[in-house]
């Protein structure tokens, strides 16, 4: 029913503006295309967002499926060095986020025009140097200790899992520093927080560590579903993943669960940009303003499963609703910098010392 | 030297081939070494600039060793790949039209089949849960199913899997047209099946054979997601690093310079191969 509302609605709203504009100005400007992580995120937002999207504002959109963050921010900016945008308006995980910003890839915005950025707090409204606003904070989501619940019946409570010797040759876990933020969870488990990876020896001792686990390591896996396949399955039965897709596969009636472990989840965020070869500017920033209202928010959280990133205060989420998207437990907050000013450096010890 | 007018050909067709290398090869190939010298701008992309940092961050012992895995791995592949396509194509010839043309098609209908699925299906074949570890636990050979992959063995097997039809597909048009009157006079002289064959058939397919070889070195190099799925982390090759490089670190600089210098490895080694061979082609 909602889905026959929902496409009555917008064809309604496309009609009216075949008949206000003039058609060859809707043929040049064209949908506002929006960037998502292609997979589960993708086909969520098409099915829950876009059409509401479209029926409140009379914007078509048309939806482009992202490789990972950091591909994808590749193609990005190989594409605007030509002047094209293959997105208008893409989500954008931090550490791609801000090397983008370093690039100065990202349109700025008019925040005159936007006015539910308010909503958002600071640290979810993005901005360069020179205090041009360019994104904002999309969603939230928490990678957490997940286990097949056929093989662990009972579900596990700490990181420490990982080296346990117990747990040989049983893990799955995300193959690159930027992604896993495993260097973050090593020091808050064994080193009582994030301080050690200040310098660069204490770097080294947090990968030393870590390399502790690899007679535990079944796979580090690049690609989610090669992983996600293996957890179902029982192949692979504990590491860490997204929590929002374990939830969705746990609802589904798989045998897996996500926990959050009592140090905390990895809490790592997706951010709304826009690249600055897009000729889509305005209908953009209106996309963006739209997504900061927390009625939308709380919809990505009972349809997407991700956390809001305004606060909850302003959401009508229900304890159980909020409960399912996030934890009381503080999150483990990447440290974003680590992966930017010594991106080169981390990659080649972590590929050395970790993964090597 | 014949006259023009008596080749078959006229000549100009060879500038068709050579305008698309030079646009689809040489213009590409170019571009990565403008890259491969650019500055990379830390925590950003890169920069237009001469300078050899790429280069250097790759002369150490980590990358020589990832180089020399990678290698190792296509030569293993080469010669496990032309080890099972001799003996295999020389069968194949003798055998009847039809036989060899079912064969043949079954071949050819591998190679529609992407690295992703031939991945995804040895390790599923290899896994614990639905491989055949199941089926020697049900025969008693083992106590209980395990996984056979990720390992050495998974990876080697992926790589001779998705490139033993070419190996064949090389070797067959020689071995089809190979005189079979040379073995019997061999025969007939007094030399046993396994001498005719070893001294009389092998020298004659020695170019092919190496051909074959070179061909499934050369193919295997460029492999980057079998290491992923099948292999482990001791066995990522070169590609699987300048794929890292490129697309999750957007080092392109890195990665160009990693990928000129597998070009200019593996062709040295080809050369060095057909230079070998020609010597004791030349001694024979």
């Amino acid at each position: 029913m909602i889905r026959r509302r929902t496409f009555l609605a917008s064809t309604g709203a496309a009609a009216l503006g075949t008949l206000a504009a003039p058609s060859v100005l809707r043929a040049q400007s064209g949908p506002l295309k929006i960037g998502t992580y292609g997979g589960y995120f993708e086909e969520s937002f098409r099915e829950h967002i876009y059409p509401d999207f479209t029926a409140a504002t009379g914007i078509e959109v048309e939806s482009i499926p992202e490789p990972t963050g950091e591909a994808w921010l590749v193609q990005l900016q190989q594409a605007a060095r030509a002047g094209q945008a293959p997105a208008d308006v893409s989500m954008m995980a931090q550490v791609p986020r801000i090397r983008g910003e370093r690039a100065g890839l990202w349109a700025g915005l008019d925040t005159g025009a936007m006015e539910n950025l308010g909503n958002l707090p600071e640290h979810f409204v993005h901005a360069y140097d020179d205090g041009r606003t360019y994104g904002t904070g999309a969603v939230s989501w928490f990678i957490t200790l997940v286990t097949n619940t056929d093989v662990y019946p009972e579900a596990p409570d700490s990181w420490a899992e990982l080296w346990d010797p117990a747990n040989e040759n049983r893990l799955g876990l995300l193959a690159l520093a930027s992604n896993s933020f495993l260097l973050e969870v090593t020091a808050t488990v064994h080193f009582g927080g994030k301080e050690i990876l200040a310098t660069e020896e204490g770097i080294l001792e947090v990968m030393e560590k870590l390399a502790e686990v690899k007679p535990n390591v079944r796979l580090w896996y690049r690609d989610e579903g090669q992983f996600q396949q293996a957890l179902e399955t029982g192949e692979i039965p504990m590491g860490q993943y997204y929590h929002d897709v374990t939830g969705l596969a746990a609802a589904d009636g798989k045998p897996v669960r996500s926990t959050f472990p009592q140090e905390g989840a990895v809490l790592d965020s997706g951010s709304w940009v826009v690249s600055r070869a897009s000729e889509m500017l305005e209908p953009s920033q209106v996309f963006i303003d739209y997504m900061a209202q927390p009625e939308v928010q709380a919809k990505l959280a009972r349809f997407v499963g991700t956390a809001p990133t305004v606060p909850r205060e302003l959401t009508d989420l229900t304890d159980a609703e909020f409960a399912a998207v996030s934890s009381d437990i503080a999150p483990i907050l990447p440290q974003y910098d680590l992966y930017i000013d010594r991106g080169d450096w981390v990659n080649q010890k972590w590929t050395e010392i970790v993964t090597g | 030297m014949s006259a023009p007018s008596e080749k078959p050909t006229p000549g100009w067709l060879a500038a068709l081939p050579a305008a698309w290398l030079a646009v689809f090869f040489l213009v590409p190939f170019a571009i990565m070494l403008g890259v491969s010298v650019a500055h990379r701008v830390p925590g950003g992309f890169y920069e237009p600039g001469f300078e050899l940092a790429s280069y250097a961050r790759f002369l150490t012992p980590f990358f020589g060793k990832i180089l020399l895995t990678s290698v190792a791995l296509s030569a293993g592949a080469a010669a496990i790949c032309v080890a099972l396509a001799f003996p295999f194509t020389v069968i194949l010839a003798r055998m009847g039209r039809r036989a060899q043309t079912l064969v043949l098609v079954a071949l050819l209908a591998v190679l529609s089949l992407s690295e992703v699925i031939i991945g995804f299906s040895l390790s599923t074949l290899l896994s614990k849960t639905a491989g055949i570890g199941n089926f020697f636990a049900w025969l008693g050979l083992i106590a209980e199913s395990r996984a056979y992959t990720p390992s050495f063995f998974a990876l080697m097997t992926g790589l001779c899997y998705l490139a033993l039809p070419y190996a064949v597909l090389v070797l067959y048009p020689p071995v089809s047209r190979l005189d079979p009157e040379l073995g019997e006079a061999a025969r007939i002289m007094g030399a046993s099946p396994m001498r005719a064959f070893w001294t009389v058939t092998v020298p004659m397919l020695r170019a092919p054979l190496m051909g074959a070889g070179i061909l499934v070195f050369v193919f295997t190099l460029g492999v980057y997601l079998l290491p992923q799925v099948l292999g482990q982390p001791a066995h990522w090759t070169l590609s699987v690093h300048i794929t890292d490089q490129a697309i999750f670190q957007s080092n392109l600089p890195f990665a160009a310079a990693m990928a000129v210098l597998l070009l200019i490895v593996s062709l040295a080694l080809v050369g060095l191969t057909l230079l070998l061979g020609r010597d004791r082609a030349g001694a024979a």
